[in-house]
């Protein structure tokens, strides 16, 4: 019955995903340097103002310093030795899944990500990213009826090109930081959705990103565009196999909205998180920002983190036309060894813009999770309002939780607002749910779960149940 | 009435417990045997180790049993889970009920419920079944339905806890209710709310013991049994004439019984 210190250490619950697919792979060799993009390039037959794009954002990187403010600690990535492209071998073009290499659909059944006709998830459309290159997107024709273009990148760069040389890079510039510069110089695959005017997506559009091989780093790129009076709601998943050297992920994501237009991102990332010593695991260092163009526009981001043995990773809102809104909801979680710097950016522009920052950061182990935010009004962004909560909850006494807020305000009509809270789960009210019969590890469930509603709330519904497993899977064992 | 008890198995039996935290001894030796259908008082004053006794009866993580034995029906529970000792039908009504921010009372109530269910082999209720469920007890206690989309006692009056508590019990139908002062903070109302909605829930199978410093409640629920508490041991046991003898002599009375023992 006694058990001297019951808010203790941590025991993992295996990941699930954690297994490799073995399948042939066409890499190709490691380092970086302007032949390999132009070889990148090459492989995905792009128009010369991509390689262009690719090579400009190259040159800006070489001259870049990798950033150091971040509360993380971690070995220096040795750039040259991680391969930049590397794609299972498949038939140069696939008209249709039966195509596909049964392996990789196997391994997308396995994540439970079924993508073949009578398998596939209903009222969600998948576009599945295995290494660095998309293997098949679902529901296409269904959507075309609607105009709405959902397909990976490397197909829109051929079929779209018009809209990717007018919007890539608008939102995210190369020069932007120096993962989102390496993104632009070797970005393989991702997915890119168009939603044309007037048209409410009539399914929720999802990306499913694996990482498969140990070696090679995967650098997605997303563009979402949704035209005046559009809207959709998006979500992307991700798992890795265990390894025991860290792989690199450095995506990008951008996202457009115009007048009256709402795009919903939300994102469950589960990267493999490196074991209890911290052996292994994905550096997560992302750059996802929206920008409210248009009038009354609306961008909003929810997130749960619980993967990866980094994660650096801002999910922005550039808020530029009049009474547009930028939101973002957030849980991060991180148990053992993880360590995660997240938060988000709201920049008010234009004048009656409102921003919603709610974040909740759990930690667990020894584990270090921090917030990090911006909320900027601009000289123009007159009658502006921010409200920001950043709610902290720690887990056992070797976890440590931070919070940076930075505020700028250049606009004296405009309310920023902070609230932030910590706690930590005590004894008294895991004993009081235990002395109702309450299984200590669901009560330290119930509990997270509790914290996180706010969050839970805004995710889609699938999505919400998954997020709340996710997490008592994740705390198994971390408590008692 | 009592002789008829005595046939059947006690619910509990505390044996000589001597319990400490912190290597500091709370318990000296306490020994208390209830019986189905009947109601033991504990009185005392602050620190003689009442509430101590029902947290440890109910698995309190932070006291360690140095001697002795807790039996609940029999069995020897002493190295039980909180949660074992909750779902096999062993309840305490808290001092202070914890808030628990984030946490509906309704989901609470309903994990809690399902948890004693399945331990009594029966079926486990879904949302619209306990909704159901809950209802009746909600009057019971004369509490609104509102009480349930909130979270766990959070911003709940002195009152509205202790009534949340009682509603627990009506859901669990423990063997045993450890009630730890529920009637502190009470006005005269809800002190009757309470004391008739503890009448209803206990009947001829059920024990329960009343921890209280007063009289008020004991003229309500009218005990089988009174106990005084004093320095960590059982210093007198009576019947309901001991309350009333410790209502006019008050605590210095039993100060100096432990003086002579």
């Amino acid at each position: 019955m006694v058990n001297e210190n019951p808010v203790k250490d941590v025991v993992k619950e295996p990941y699930k995903y954690g297994f490799v697919t073995d399948i042939e792979t066409e890499k190709i060799a490691k380092g970086l340097n302007e032949d390999i993009i132009r070889l990148i390039s090459q492989k995905k037959e792009e128009p010369k103002y991509l390689l262009d794009f690719r090579l400009k954002a190259f040159k800006k990187w070489q001259k870049m310093k990798e950033p150091d403010w971040a509360e993380l600690g971690y070995e220096k990535i040795d750039y040259q030795d991680i391969i930049y492209y590397s794609a299972p071998k498949q038939k140069e073009k696939i008209s249709s899944l039966d195509e596909v290499d049964p392996k990789l659909l196997e391994t997308f059944d396995k994540l439970g990500i079924p993508l073949t006709e009578q398998k596939k998830l209903t009222n969600v459309a998948v576009d599945a990213v295995f290494d660095s290159v998309s293997i098949a997107t679902t529901f296409r024709e269904e959507l075309a009826e609607h105009g709405v273009i959902f397909c990976s990148i490397s197909e829109a760069v051929k079929k779209h090109s018009n809209l990717i040389e007018k919007y890539l890079g608008t939102v995210v510039p190369a020069s932007d930081n120096y993962f989102a510069a390496l993104n632009s110089a070797v970005f393989s695959d991702g997915s890119f959705v168009y939603i044309p005017k007037g048209v409410t997506c009539p399914m929720d559009l999802s990306s499913y990103f694996r990482i498969n091989s140990g070696d090679s780093g995967q650098f997605e790129r997303t563009l979402i565009i949704a035209e005046e009076s559009s809207s959709v709601s998006y979500l992307e998943g991700c798992t890795a196999p265990m390894f025991d050297t860290n792989t690199l992920h450095a995506a990008v994501v951008e996202l457009i909205a115009l007048d009256d237009a709402s795009i919903k991102y939300s994102t469950v990332q589960n990267w493999y998180a490196g074991d209890e010593e911290g052996i292994g695991g994905i550096f997560n260092f992302v750059t996802k920002r929206g920008k409210c163009l248009g009038k009354r526009s609306k961008i909003s981001w929810s997130q749960v983190e619980t993967g990866s043995a980094i994660t650096w990773k801002y999910p922005s809102c550039l808020l530029l036309g009049e009474e547009s809104v930028g939101e973002f909801y957030s849980v991060a979680l991180t148990n053992n060894l993880q360590q995660a710097d997240t938060g988000t950016k709201m920049i008010h522009i234009g004048p009656k813009t409102k921003s919603t920052i709610v974040s909740k950061g759990i930690s667990a182990g020894n584990s270090i999770n921090s917030y990090r935010g911006l909320v900027k009004m601009g000289t123009k962004a007159k009658g502006s309002r921010n409200y920001s909560q950043c709610d902290s909850m720690l887990i056992g006494d070797q976890a440590s939780a931070n919070t940076f807020p930075y505020i700028k305000s250049q606009q004296p009509n405009s309310e920023i607002e902070h609230e932030a809270s910590t706690c930590r789960i005590s004894e008294d009210q895991l004993f009081y749910l235990q002395s109702r019969g309450i299984e200590f590890e669901e009560a330290v469930s119930m509990m997270v779960s509790g914290f996180c509603r706010d969050v839970f709330n805004q995710l889609p519904m699938e999505f919400a149940a998954e997020a709340d497993k996710l997490l008592a899977l994740k705390l198994e064992g971390s408590v008692g | 009435m009592q002789s008829k008890m005595k046939e059947s198995e006690p619910i509990l039996e505390v044996e000589n417990l001597s319990a400490s935290t912190d290597n500091l001894p709370i318990l000296k030796g306490v020994s208390l045997t209830v019986y189905p259908g009947e109601i033991h008082a504990i009185m005392g004053r602050n620190g003689c180790g009442k509430s101590t006794l029902s947290k440890i009866i109910a698995g309190h993580p932070s006291y360690n049993i140095t001697n002795g034995d807790i039996k609940f029906l029999g069995e020897n529970i002493n190295s039980f889970e909180p949660e074992e000792r909750a779902q096999s039908g062993i309840f305490l009504g808290f001092q202070y009920p914890i808030e628990i921010p984030g946490v509906s009372n309704l989901e609470f109530l309903r994990v809690s419920t399902n948890a004693r269910r399945k331990f009594l082999n029966k079926e486990e209720l879904d949302t619209f079944d306990f909704e159901e469920l809950v209802q009746k007890k909600l009057e019971i206690v004369k509490m609104d339905h509102a009480f349930l989309s909130r979270s766990v006692n959070q911003g709940f009056s002195g009152g509205e806890k202790k009534r949340n508590e009682i509603l627990q019990m009506a859901l669990l139908e423990p063997k045993i209710a450890i009630l730890d002062e529920t009637d502190s903070g009470l006005d005269i109302d809800a002190l009757r709310i309470v004391a008739s909605g503890i009448k209803k829930i206990s009947n001829a199978q059920t024990g329960i013991i009343l921890i209280t410093h007063y009289q008020r409640l004991l003229d309500e629920i009218e005990p089988n049994y009174v106990h005084v508490m004093a320095d960590g041991k059982i210093i007198k046991t009576g019947g309901s004439e001991l309350a009333l003898e410790l209502e006019k002599k008050g605590y210095e009375w039993t100060d100096n019984l432990v003086k002579k023992t």
